[in-house]
This record gives C-alpha cells, sequence and structure tokens, in this order.
C-alpha cells in the first residue's frame, strides 16, 4: 500500500511568529469519518487558541498527537485515511513521517512579508500562495496582517492572496496624511498599481470593508467581488468608545477591557494580544495615527462614511458576514441589504468573527469566491 | 518587527535614531568615539564593549570622547542638559560614581525642586553593573539601589533588548536626570526589536511569566535565572508569577502588589549586596501594604555582604543563580503558617 491513500494532519502556522503550538483536545474521534474543512482539534498557540481544520477527507485513523504535546509547526497531528489501509501502514507512515523543511528561523522563504513604496509611504504586504484570480484582504482599525492569521493560509490554497497593511498599521508608515477614508482607499488601489493587480477580490474587515466598498464604488473594474465582514460603511452606529480607547489606553490594563470587546468570548483575549496591541501603539506615530483616522472616521458618535442607497448600483458580488454579538459594529447592519448580496450571520461571534469561526467565515470564502472568479 | 537584535545592538540602535532624530542630543564619555586618531581609526572601539560603535562615524562630533575624569563629564553633561542639549553620558561601571556623587546627587537630581519647577535636567547617564564578568570588586557591582533612593532621579535596569531600546528612548525624551543601568552580562543576549523607534513607560513593570503558586520580583540578569528556576519548578507543580520590575524609580507598586495578593507567597531576587538594596525595599512594601495576603514570610535571594570576589569560584558562589532562586521559592511554597492553627480564633 502506497502513501498515495494515507494523508497527514499536520501543526499549522498561525501567524509569522508561530513556531509550535500545544495541543489542547481533539474534536473528533478516531474513527470518525471527516470531511475537508471539519475543525478536528484543538490548539494553543502564544497568541491565541484556534482549531485546526482538516485539508482532506477520510477517516481519522490515527490521533498521534495527544493533549499537551508541544508540537512545532509542520509537526505530526494525526493520520486520515480510508477503511482499506491497514493499521500496519499506519504504523509505518507515523514512524517514517519526516516534516517538511522549515528554515532555521522558523519561518518559510514564502512567508515572509514584504514592503513597497507607495506614495511616498512603505507599505507591508504578505503574499501567500499563487494563480487564480487574486484575493486582497484588508485589515481594520489597528488591525495588522495577523488579523487574518486563521485565514490567509485557507484561501491562499487556490489563488494568490495578499494581506495589505494599511498606513498607520502594523509595519507600514505612520504617515495618514489627514487620516481620511479617502487617503486609505487610495493607498490600497496605488498599492494595487505598485503590485501590479489590476483587479481583484477585495475582503475587507471592520474599516477594510468601508475602504473595500469606496474602491468598488470608486473603481469597479478594479473589483472582481467584495467580502465584507463585520464592516464599517453600511450603517451609522459604531462604538466610538472603543475606538478611543484603544487610540488612549496606554497600560495594558486599560487597553484589554476595550479589546475584550472584540470578541464574543473575552477569554480570546490572552496576555500575548495584549502585549502586542500595546507594542503596536508605542511605536512613534501611531496613536497620532490612529487619532487621525478615528477622528475622521467617528464624527458626533456615528460613522462618517456610509454607502446607503448607492450600494444598489455597484455591480459586483458582495458577500456579506456578520457575527450575532458584534459589539462594535452591530449585526444589525447587514438587513436591508440589496437582494443580490448573499448575508451570512454567524451564531456566537463578535466582531473578529474571522478569527472566532475561522472555519466557517473559510468555508464561505472559498465558496463565494469560487463562484465570483 | 521580527528581527532578532543583542542587547548591546539595541542600546545602539537607539541612540543612533534618537540622535538622527533630535540634535541637540550629545553623548560623551571615555572612549565612546573610540580612542585617538581620525574618523575610521577613532570610530573602531566605540566604547570599552563596543555599544556605541558606528556612532562617531554617523554622528560626528556629537559623539565626544572626554578624558578619564567622571566629576568633570558628568558635571559637564548636568549642566549641558540645563543649558538646552540633551546629553546621553556614559560612566563606563556605575562603581565609579563615586566621584561623582555631588554633581548627581545634590544637582542633578534638585535642580528642578530647589528653583520652582523651572528648571529641567534631560541628562541620562548610562551605566554598566553586574558581576560574573570575572571584574573584580571595583567593576562589579550592582548599585541601582543607591540611587533608587535619591528623589528626583529616575532608574532603569532593563532585562532584554526589546525593553532596553523601548526604555533609552523613554529616558532620552524625558526631562529628568535617568540613571540607565546595563548589566554587562546582558550584552549579547538576543530578543525580537522594532526597527521603528518606540517608547516603554516608566514605572510600569513586565510580568514575564503567569502563575498562581510563588511570585518572584526581580530585575536585570536575575530576571533570566528566575525564569530558568521557574521552567524547572513547573516539572514539579509550582507554578511562578515572575515580575520584571524595569524600573526601580519610579516603581510599579500595584503590578507588585496585584501578584503577591493573589500568589500569598513571595521570593524578592536581587544580584546586589542585600543590606538597604532593592530586595529590602520590595520586601518592606510588601510587608507594609499586602502583609494580610501573605501565606509564607518573604523570602530574599541576593549576593551576600561581601565585595564582589575576583577568585572566579567565590564570584559564581556570589551571585544568586536559578539554583537558589528555585530553592527559595520551594522553601515558600511548601510553607504552612503555624500561627493559624495556634491561635483559637474561630
Amino acid at each position: 500500500m502506497g502513501d498515495d491513500n494515507i494523508q497527514k494532519l499536520t501543526m499549522p502556522k498561525w501567524g509569522l511568529a508561530m513556531t509550535h503550538g500545544k495541543v489542547i483536545d481533539w474534536l473528533v474521534a478516531e474513527g470518525a469519518v471527516i470531511t475537508a474543512g471539519a475543525e478536528v482539534i484543538e490548539v494553543e498557540t502564544e497568541k491565541i487558541t484556534g482549531n485546526v481544520e482538516s485539508p482532506v477527507s477520510g477517516i481519522l485513523r490515527r490521533r498521534v498527537a495527544q493533549s499537551g504535546n508541544d508540537i512545532p509547526i509542520g509537526g505530526l497531528l494525526g493520520v486520515v485515511a480510508d477503511a482499506s489501509v491497514t493499521d500496519a501502514d499506519i504504523d509505518q507512515f507515523v514512524e517514517s513521517f519526516i516534516p517538511e523543511e522549515v528554515e532555521d528561523d522558523g519561518e518559510a522563504a514564502d512567508d515572509r512579508p514584504n514592503f513597497i513604496e507607495v506614495g511616498g509611504r512603505r507599505l507591508r504586504y504578505l503574499k501567500r500562495g499563487e494563480g487564480g484570480p487574486p484575493a486582497v484582504l484588508i485589515h481594520g482599525f489597528a488591525g495588522d496582517l495577523n488579523n487574518w492569521l486563521f485565514n490567509h493560509g485557507v484561501l491562499a490554497v487556490s489563488r494568490e492572496v495578499y494581506a495589505i497593511e494599511l498606513p498607520g498599521h502594523g509595519e507600514s508608515s505612520k504617515d495618514v496624511g489627514d487620516g481620511s477614508l479617502d487617503v486609505l482607499v487610495d493607498s490600497v488601489r496605488d498599492w494595487l498599481d505598485a503590485i501590479g493587480l489590476t483587479s481583484a477580490h477585495l475582503i475587507g474587515h471592520s474599516m477594510g470593508g468601508a475602504i473595500a466598498l469606496a474602491l468598488a464604488e470608486r473603481h469597479p473594474e478594479r473589483v472582481l467581488s467584495c467580502t465584507l465582514i463585520a464592516s464599517a460603511g453600511l450603517g451609522s452606529e459604531i462604538d466610538h468608545g472603543y475606538l478611543t480607547g484603544v487610540v488612549e489606553a496606554d497600560r495594558r490594563k486599560s487597553l484589554k477591557v476595550h479589546l475584550e470587546k472584540l470578541f464574543a468570548d473575552p477569554s480570546q483575549v490572552t496576555r500575548q494580544l495584549v502585549d502586542d496591541v500595546l507594542k503596536f501603539k508605542r511605536l512613534d506615530g501611531v496613536t497620532d495615527a490612529l487619532r487621525l483616522i478615528s477622528d475622521k472616521l467617528v464624527v458626533d458618535g456615528r460613522q462618517a462614511w456610509v454607502i446607503g442607497e448607492r450600494l444598489q448600483q455597484l455591480s459586483i458580488p458582495m458577500l456579506v458576514i456578520w457575527g450575532d454579538q458584534d459589539q462594535i459594529v452591530p449585526a444589525t447592519h447587514a438587513a436591508g441589504l440589496p437582494q443580490t448580496t448573499q448575508v451570512e450571520i454567524l451564531e456566537g461571534c463578535g466582531h473578529m468573527v474571522q478569527m472566532e469561526s475561522a472555519g466557517g467565515v473559510n468555508r464561505l470564502l472559498v465558496e463565494f469566491l469560487g463562484g465570483a472568479d | 518587527m521580527a528581527r532578532k537584535l543583542t542587547f548591546q545592538h539595541a542600546i545602539n540602535e537607539a541612540l543612533d535614531q534618537e540622535m538622527s532624530r533630535d540634535e541637540s542630543i550629545v553623548l560623551l564619555g571615555e572612549d565612546v568615539a573610540g580612542g585617538q586618531g581620525a574618523d575610521g581609526e577613532m570610530d573602531a572601539w566605540g566604547g570599552v564593549l563596543g555599544v556605541t560603535k558606528g556612532l562617531y562615524g554617523k554622528h560626528g562630533d556629537r559623539v565626544m570622547d572626554t578624558p578619564i575624569s567622571e566629576s568633570a563629564f558628568v558635571g559637564a553633561a548636568i549642566g549641558a542638559a540645563t543649558s538646552g542639549l540633551r546629553p546621553v553620558v556614559e560612566l563606563m561601571f556605575n562603581d565609579f560614581m563615586g566621584v561623582c556623587f555631588d554633581q548627581i546627587f545634590n544637582q542633578a537630581a534638585k535642580f528642578r525642586y530647589m528653583f520652582g519647577g523651572k528648571a529641567e535636567t534631560p541628562v541620562v547617564i548610562r551605566t554598566m553593573i553586574g558581576a560574573g564578568f570575572r571584574g573584580a570588586a571595583q567593576h562589579s557591582q550592582s548599585l541601582y539601589s543607591m540611587f533608587t533612593h535619591i528623589p528626583g532621579l529616575k532608574c532603569v535596569v532593563p532585562s532584554n533588548p526589546y525593553d532596553a531600546k523601548g526604555l533609552l528612548i523613554e529616558a532620552i525624551r524625558d526631562n529628568d536626570p535617568v540613571i540607565f543601568f546595563e548589566h554587562k552580562n546582558l550584552y549579547q543576549v538576543e530578543g525580537d526589536v522594532p526597527e521603528e523607534a518606540y517608547t516603554i513607560p516608566f514605572g510600569e513593570a513586565e510580568i514575564v511569566r503567569e502563575g498562581e503558586d510563588v511570585t518572584i520580583v526581580t530585575l536585570a540578569e536575575m530576571v533570566h535565572e528566575s525564569v530558568k528556576a521557574a521552567e524547572a519548578l513547573q516539572k514539579d507543580g509550582i507554578e511562578c508569577e515572575i515580575i520584571d520590575l524595569r524600573t526601580t524609580s519610579p516603581l510599579d507598586e500595584d503590578t507588585i502588589l496585584e501578584s503577591v495578593e493573589s500568589t500569598g507567597r513571595v521570593v524578592v531576587v536581587d544580584e546586589a549586596n542585600p543590606r538597604c538594596s532593592m530586595a529590602t525595599d520590595i520586601s518592606a512594601l510588601i510587608a507594609d501594604k499586602a502583609f494580610a495576603s501573605l501565606k509564607a514570610p518573604i523570602k530574599m535571594v541576593t549576593a551576600p555582604h561581601t565585595p564582589v570576589p575576583f577568585n572566579p569560584k567565590l564570584e559564581d558562589l556570589y551571585k544568586p543563580n536559578a539554583g537558589n532562586i528555585a530553592a527559595a521559592v520551594r522553601e515558600v511554597a511548601e510553607y504552612q503558617k503555624t500561627w493559624e492553627t495556634t491561635t483559637s480564633k474561630s
């Protein structure tokens, strides 16, 4: 029996800094039939806890990693095979398993972010995957490319997928001009030009959704489809206290209170996550940049830019995803959208729905993008 | 972000970036440019352990070699700070501070207070601390507690490259005198350091590791020994919470007290001599403000009350290490209150 019928489940790499993960528990029993995309095992990293999705379908024949085990990325978690494979063959496979080579700093070469100079600013982005009509991930206010750590790799299986870091964010330049949405929209458009993408699927989270919408309205020929996740720009309500809280909080404790609003389950906000946001905020220029953006995004406690009726005139495919427990931008903004828009409300999720229900969001995205290509 | 940098290079980068940003920043010290001659050769050294290497080449005469006269050049830096410059002065070993105590204790620390809040003294004094370098008694002390004692001085004692860069930039931008203590054994320690400039506010301790059984309060190189001890203790089911003070003045009392209130057991680890030290200071703080939370006596792990020995074997014995720390933590973790059983309260 060749290895062709035996498929491996390995430790994924979530985010740039991940080198290993700790197994919390299996979510499926040995012998269970699993389908590709099913969540099979819960893993904890220094930054976050998440569920690993099986990339393959078959029978979970062996749970190799056990609760409490620390497994490097690429290390063997389990074995999937159909019933015709013998236990001896599976033993043999586990025994002779060699993890794929990762470079000594734990980062595969195609997994490193790049910088490109756009309009006098240095913008950072991470490209993964090859071929297919490209997709671009646009994070929200105070976010960065790691907001997509559970999604980027899955989407990149079938196409090239870019995660961009907006001006003022991540490791991109902290100059945001007057902080208006226009500056951010123009930056993304100029970045598309600089990368050489004539058109792309845009996937925006929160403020990134408003940027995607505005770009679609101004340059419809550049936008193959729009996926709006917990998006700004669809209604006027927003938790202004969250934005000002994130801008002004300068200590771990005061910041944590605000970050906890991002998730339906506040225990998702680990010490490391708070630390990372704090370290980002302490970079020169970040607080000023965020304050400028926040002041333009929300005026008198309401979103300043809302597409409203003009949405009817957009003729590109649209997918709108929301967590029903979103405390930042209410899920009610998903109601009353044009008939042609696919609307999906995920239960038990907050504003960071693409992290809290990564499997659900990934399935919707893969299917939607496939149909919109 | 994800670049690894040594502690020493993190300090160099902080100096370089701040000097590029602000022309009023100047460096003074023995051999900070690099000895005799023109540029090139002059830049070959960059401080006794090479921390300021390359800065003379980039910033020219703003990097000044001084005579071996600490009282003169520290005084000059303090004077320059009161009149518009932002000097960063390197006083090679903190053991030599004694010759310029008047400039530091009685002048720099007092100006703001004595001149009705109208005078500012934005000077940073960088200096090396620490035993274990085979430097003998006059080059190995850790004297931060002496400076912590003086109101008007801020004292920074970083333990890792990220903190070193962020705290040094904060120190340079601060308008009061800051003494910045660099443990010489940490210079080659590597860690993630962002390329961009950033600051870490003073008076914010870092919780290096969370745990519910015993709190370890420590600083500088002893943070690393405490982490080693905690890793060993974890195997025996003892979870340590490690607090890295980062600055001794201002002191983050809240973080210390909150941790002690949750664990009830505490070990204070300090490489310095034990009398009138950070270890006694922290212990007194806890006894004063969190006594009711304690489930065991406060334990201190420090050097003995002797000069740092030159004999390498004795020097190794002198310094606290992961073994001593783990033993102290075990003692505290296993301690059972006896007075609760002997008093008949309920």
